[in-house]
């Protein structure tokens, strides 16, 4: 063993060990996962879900992930042969990457070396997660494109103009964060979210209401109190950019077979499917990290640095869980709502917030400037209230739907 | 070394190299034990069970181009914004000013494609 640490240096196998652990961590939770949607969506629809294989039906998923690899995999004559190849390449290991900067825990002390719960602490985290989010769309792009096919090829393209639309409202809807914390590396996020909101001095003075505000000493100091309007952008642009159910369009069966899933088979399918996924793991584990305080939580003498782990995981599954709550109760949406809410509520809303907290935030201005551009705030929350009434949207007229089969690809 | 900055993206580097590896391991592994048995229809591509008419690749709507290219604009202009949010504390109000009057004149433009419709899905 120290052979080997003299021959590499320790801070090479830390890397390796790191990276091997995040990849089998990543992929056990992944299958994991799959089988946690199946069971939760078959309790919310009163069914058992699978239940053959392994206790609880835990190894369904390796069940079909086997059954998928021995499957043949035929390629259409029409296609693209070498893109038709590395789609599912490029649809997968994007998703893996996103998980890089996601701290899982606090610093640990082997001997003399200490080691951050982290796979890679990039100043840039945050533009690094969603580079590596925007690279996911070249995977379903090629996927559409090189299958040679109707159908994949519309599934592609409304794919990409759905991602590229909702990620604009994710990179936007992260600026706040990065203004409040003054850095885009994750660990610092995770950092500056440590303690608790501490003592409040509004109601200093009044009698009972100053026992009761005593209770803001045990409210975690996280970043959903003030930034909670960028978490909910944030959280729909996810949901959309993992392409899940409401915003699962790219693969509407009902309109669009499979989307740009329709001309692979085997293994190559279960790529794509996998990382679908890890996205959706990604994106829960970033929400937790940005707005939840991360591994932030009580922690015991006994395994001191286990419990910072468990609460993130904890964290994540909660959010995991919301997901797969949102297909068990939203319809999919329409296209035309779906850019509506994209481009009409979602980006707008990221600019005001941007603008508000920027407001708020600077020293140099006085209290009234922001008191009143919390009214502002208000009064526009209300008109887009108002205005976002969805039975307001005006149907689809028979004249411009004949316009849009006509011109659609 | 992957110590300070240079070693972070050296585990990234890692990282990518594996991910790669493992994933096109799997599909020549698979490659290896599936069977193999063409034939001309599972060859052609999907088309409600008929055999495919005309080309698959067709042409797009127009109106995908104009989301690109506000897109462009929108993620673009998030670019700015990420350095001016990380020096933010230390620019102050005059920063502030500046980059209100930025964010400002992209939600006029925002505006403008509203009101010229083109962000109406028909």
């Amino acid at each position: 063993m120290s052979a080997i640490v003299d021959f590499f240096g320790i801070a090479v196998i830390i890397a390796v060990v790191k990276v091997v652990i995040t990849f089998a961590a990543l992929l056990g939770t992944t299958i994991v996962v799959v089988w946690f949607e199946r069971k939760v969506i078959a309790d919310m629809q009163a069914r058992i879900g699978p239940s053959r294989w392994g206790p609880f039906g835990l190894f369904q998923t390796l069940a079909d992930g086997i059954k998928l690899f021995f499957k043949e995999d035929f390629r259409p004559q029409t296609a693209d042969k070498w893109t038709y190849a590395i789609a599912p390449v490029a649809a997968m290991v994007p998703a893996l990457l996103g998980f890089a900067v996601i701290p899982v825990g606090d610093e640990v002390t082997f001997g003399d070396t200490t080691v951050g719960l982290v796979m890679s602490d990039l100043n840039v985290g945050i533009l690094y997660f969603l580079a590596m989010g925007s690279l996911g769309v070249y995977g379903i792009v090629l996927a559409g494109w090189a299958s040679g096919s109707k159908y994949p090829l519309l599934g592609s393209i409304r794919s990409t103009a759905q991602l590229i639309s909702y990620e604009t409202a994710m990179g936007l809807s992260l600026v706040p964060i990065a203004l409040v914390a003054g850095s885009l590396s994750t660990v610092d996020i995770v950092t500056a979210q440590a303690g608790s909101v501490g003592r409040v001095t509004f109601f200093d003075g009044i009698p009972v209401l100053e026992q009761i505000s005593a209770i803001f000493r045990f409210i975690p100091n996280w970043y959903i109190w003030s930034q909670w309007p960028a978490f909910v952008i944030f959280f729909i642009a996810g949901v959309a950019e993992t392409n899940r159910a409401p915003f699962d369009l790219p693969e509407a069966e009902s309109e669009l077979v499979a989307g740009y899933l329709t001309e692979y088979a085997g293994i190559r399918y279960a790529l794509f499917f996998l990382g679908e996924y890890v996205h959706v793991v990604v994106i829960s584990a970033m929400a937790v990290t940005l707005f939840f305080g991360g591994w932030d939580g009580p922690t015991f003498s006994f395994l001191s640095w286990l419990w910072p782990v468990i609460w993130f995981m904890i964290k994540t599954v909660a959010f995991i869980y919301l997901f797969i709550w949102f297909r068990a109760s939203l319809p999919r949406l329409r296209y035309d709502r779906l850019m509506w809410l994209g481009w009409k509520r979602l980006i707008p809303a990221a600019l005001v917030w941007i603008m508000v907290t920027a407001v708020v935030n600077t020293a140099g201005v006085a209290r009234g400037v922001r008191l009143g551009v919390f009214i502002g705030l208000f009064v526009v929350v209300m008109i887009f209230i108002a205005r976002g009434d969805p039975r307001q949207l005006k149907p689809v007229s028979p004249q411009s739907q004949g316009r849009a089969t006509r011109g659609v690809a | 070394m992957p110590e300070g900055y240079f070693g972070q993206y050296a585990t990234i580097g890692i990282f990518v190299f594996v991910g790669v590896a493992l994933v096109f391991g799997t599909l020549q592994l698979a490659r290896l034990v599936r069977p193999n048995v063409p034939s001309y229809e599972k060859s052609t591509t999907y088309e409600s069970g008929i055999d495919p008419i005309g080309e698959g690749w067709s042409q797009s709507n127009v109106r995908y181009y104009i989301f690109a290219l506000l897109f462009v604009v929108f993620d673009v202009e998030a670019v700015f914004l990420f350095p001016w949010a990380i020096v933010f504390e230390r620019l102050g109000t005059q920063a502030l000013v500046e980059m209100v009057i930025f964010i400002g004149i992209l939600a006029i433009a925002l505006l403008y494609a509203i009101k010229k419709k083109v962000l109406e899905w028909l």
